[in-house]
């Protein structure tokens, strides 16, 4: 199979040195954290004054753990470490109880970003002969303009269309011979069962390989879509505390994902204790990233369950490779590639003043696409008898939760004491999507 | 004059509109008058029975979402053209009809309608000053 690197050097490091250059970047990093009031209380209780005081890799291990919340309570700037003024950039997400995050990255950090995404890209297989039609949502959410900058990095010819209208996607495809998407992997399955409607058969494409990503999915799913369209699917895998995609990427021998350890210090824990546990075992990935100055992140929880390989790819690249996602530690759904938290949408049904106390959130499959529809029970003492004002009671909360979580849901009424009630901890999620 | 309907809330359900009309029989309740505004998951029953209290009590008491609203019943002459001189002389008035629908029984020759407007009182008295005769809960009651 043909191998090609976008930096031969650094891809194919041996390990030795691929830890000194880890601990070198480390300690940068250290430095850069020093200059946010969040980690220069956490560095000096660890009795860290200056990078220069890591020993080694393993001093990482002392330092506590940064969360999610640490990230909203630090927001806005609580974890800038440049002048704002040096900013080039800044992605932020929805924030599950009303506070955002918000990631900053200064050209450098955006040229070293894009840097990981060229390298993904090549490692694939795509060259600057490539025609790339970026399927993934732009805008303040990274999957769409990480990948659209490694693909100009690449010299592909890059399409940034963004997600949606199918029909547009498609004919797209078929005006610039679009050889390479990326998309979710049920968006993918969606197109493809459209196509007929649209007069287009899969050989009618152009399309040989697919950048897949936002969405955990089975080696099923992957096989599937490279049968339907007669392609190769690459999983990929990345976090935008973590600037996005890029973490981690198939090479083509697609036997999991290359995770970029020159960038990233990677560990596996055990998401009860804390404790750090060998390649090979399952639990919660911690990554550590070296290569952002405006906003270093030290032992950040992704909250997503995995596992290490450290045996040698064929492909000769030393960096260890990352299983599929298998899980998530807490509640997070993942609804057509957005992530979503119950507790966003408990929030938003439990302000409405017509809605009753309990509720309910359920997913299913509807073709390859994920449907949500959250139910509701009234509360007795609103209802006036007019139906009308229930209707446009429903499309008030399905306005309020679109708003809230970028996804529009069906929301249905249901009358008090229908839904099931529970005693102690209540399990207010259905999940009926099956593996694909 | 006015009589009072009931509007019961009803979840799209499989049975859950007989269970609420069993109800009602079980306790020697008579619907008088019905209709179903539905929407696409849920419908809204409107009822006018003989026992409207009682009703609503044992409504209230099963725990089933109601409400108490309302409405006017009219007697609307029993021939072609007898509803649309009732509603001529409402449009006339600009008196607003939200909705309107039968009763099961008639009153002597006439038909009952039953019409919920938006100002009651004003609509009472259009209609007892036209000459349109407006049923009481009495005569309900005694259907």
């Amino acid at each position: 199979m043909d191998v090609a690197f976008w930096n031969r050097e650094i891809e194919t490091m041996d390990r030795r040195r691929l830890t000194e250059l880890q601990v070198t970047r480390l300690r940068d990093t250290l430095d850069q954290a020093l200059h946010t009031p969040f980690y220069r209380r956490r560095l000096e209780k660890a009795q860290i004054q200056s990078g220069q005081d890591l020993r080694g890799l393993e001093d990482l291990r002392t330092l506590p753990f940064t969360t999610k919340d640490d990230l909203r309570q630090s927001f806005p700037f609580g974890l800038l470490a440049v002048d704002f003024s040096e900013v080039v950039r800044l992605h932020s997400s929805s924030g599950t109880t009303g506070v955002p995050t918000v990631i900053y990255l200064t050209q450098d950090d955006l040229d070293r970003w894009t840097d990981l995404l060229a390298r993904s890209i090549v490692a694939t297989g795509c060259t600057s002969k490539d025609v790339f039609q970026n399927m993934m949502t732009y805008g303040l959410f990274t999957g769409g303009l990480g990948l659209h900058y490694g693909g100009e990095r690449v010299g592909m010819t890059v399409i940034p269309i963004g997600g949606g209208n199918t029909q547009r996607q498609i004919r797209v495809m078929k005006d610039f011979k679009t050889t390479v998407v990326h998309i979710t992997p049920s968006y993918l399955l969606h197109i493809h069962s459209r196509l007929a409607e649209f007069d287009t058969r899969p050989e009618d494409l152009s399309l040989r390989r697919a950048f897949l990503g936002a969405e955990p999915h089975s080696e099923n799913t992957r096989r599937k879509l490279e049968d339907l369209y007669g392609i190769d699917a690459y999983n990929s895998y990345g976090l935008s505390e973590m600037n996005g995609p890029g973490v981690a990427f198939e090479c083509v021998y697609k036997q999991d994902m290359h995770i970029w350890e020159d960038a990233y210090v990677v560990e596996i824990i055990d998401p009860a204790t804390g404790e750090v546990l060998d390649d090979g075992q399952k639990g919660e990935l911690v990554l550590t990233i070296l290569t952002r100055r405006a906003m270093p992140l030290l032992r950040y929880r992704t909250r997503d369950l995995a596992f290490l390989h450290a045996e040698p790819c064929p492909c000769g690249r030393t960096h260890r490779r990352l299983s599929r996602i298998l899980g998530r530690t807490d509640d997070m759904l993942i609804i057509n590639g957005v992530n979503v938290f119950p507790s966003q949408i408990e929030e938003v049904v439990m302000a409405v003043p017509e809605v009753g106390t309990n509720y309910q959130i359920q997913v299913d499959k509807v073709g390859a696409l994920d449907r949500l529809t959250v139910k509701v029970e009234i509360y007795p003492k609103m209802f006036t008898g007019e139906a009308a004002l229930l209707d446009r009671l429903k499309a008030r909360i399905a306005e309020k939760l679109r708003a809230s979580i970028t996804i529009n849901p069906r929301v249905e009424l249901h009358e008090p004491g229908v839904l099931p009630a529970f005693e102690g901890k209540a399990k207010r999620v259905v999940d009926n999507r099956q593996e694909m | 004059m006015n009589i009072t309907q009931l509007s019961v809330f009803l979840e799209n359900r499989k049975g859950r509109l007989a269970e609420v009309c069993s109800l009602l029989g079980r306790h020697q309740i008579n619907i008088r008058a019905l209709t179903i505004a539905e929407t696409e998951s849920f419908g809204v029953l409107r009822i006018v029975v003989d026992k409207p209290d009682e009703a609503a009590a044992l409504l209230k008491e099963h725990r089933i979402t109601a409400n108490v609203t309302n409405v006017v019943a009219v007697e609307v002459p029993d021939k072609p053209g007898g509803l649309a001189g009732v509603l001529k002389v409402l449009a006339d008035h600009d008196v607003n009809v939200e909705y309107m629908y039968g009763f099961v029984e008639k009153s002597s020759d006439n038909a009952l309608m039953v019409f919920r407007f938006d100002a009651v009182e004003a609509a009472i008295k259009v209609l007892s000053d036209s000459g349109i005769k407006i049923v009481g809960a009495e005569h309900i009651r005694g259907l």
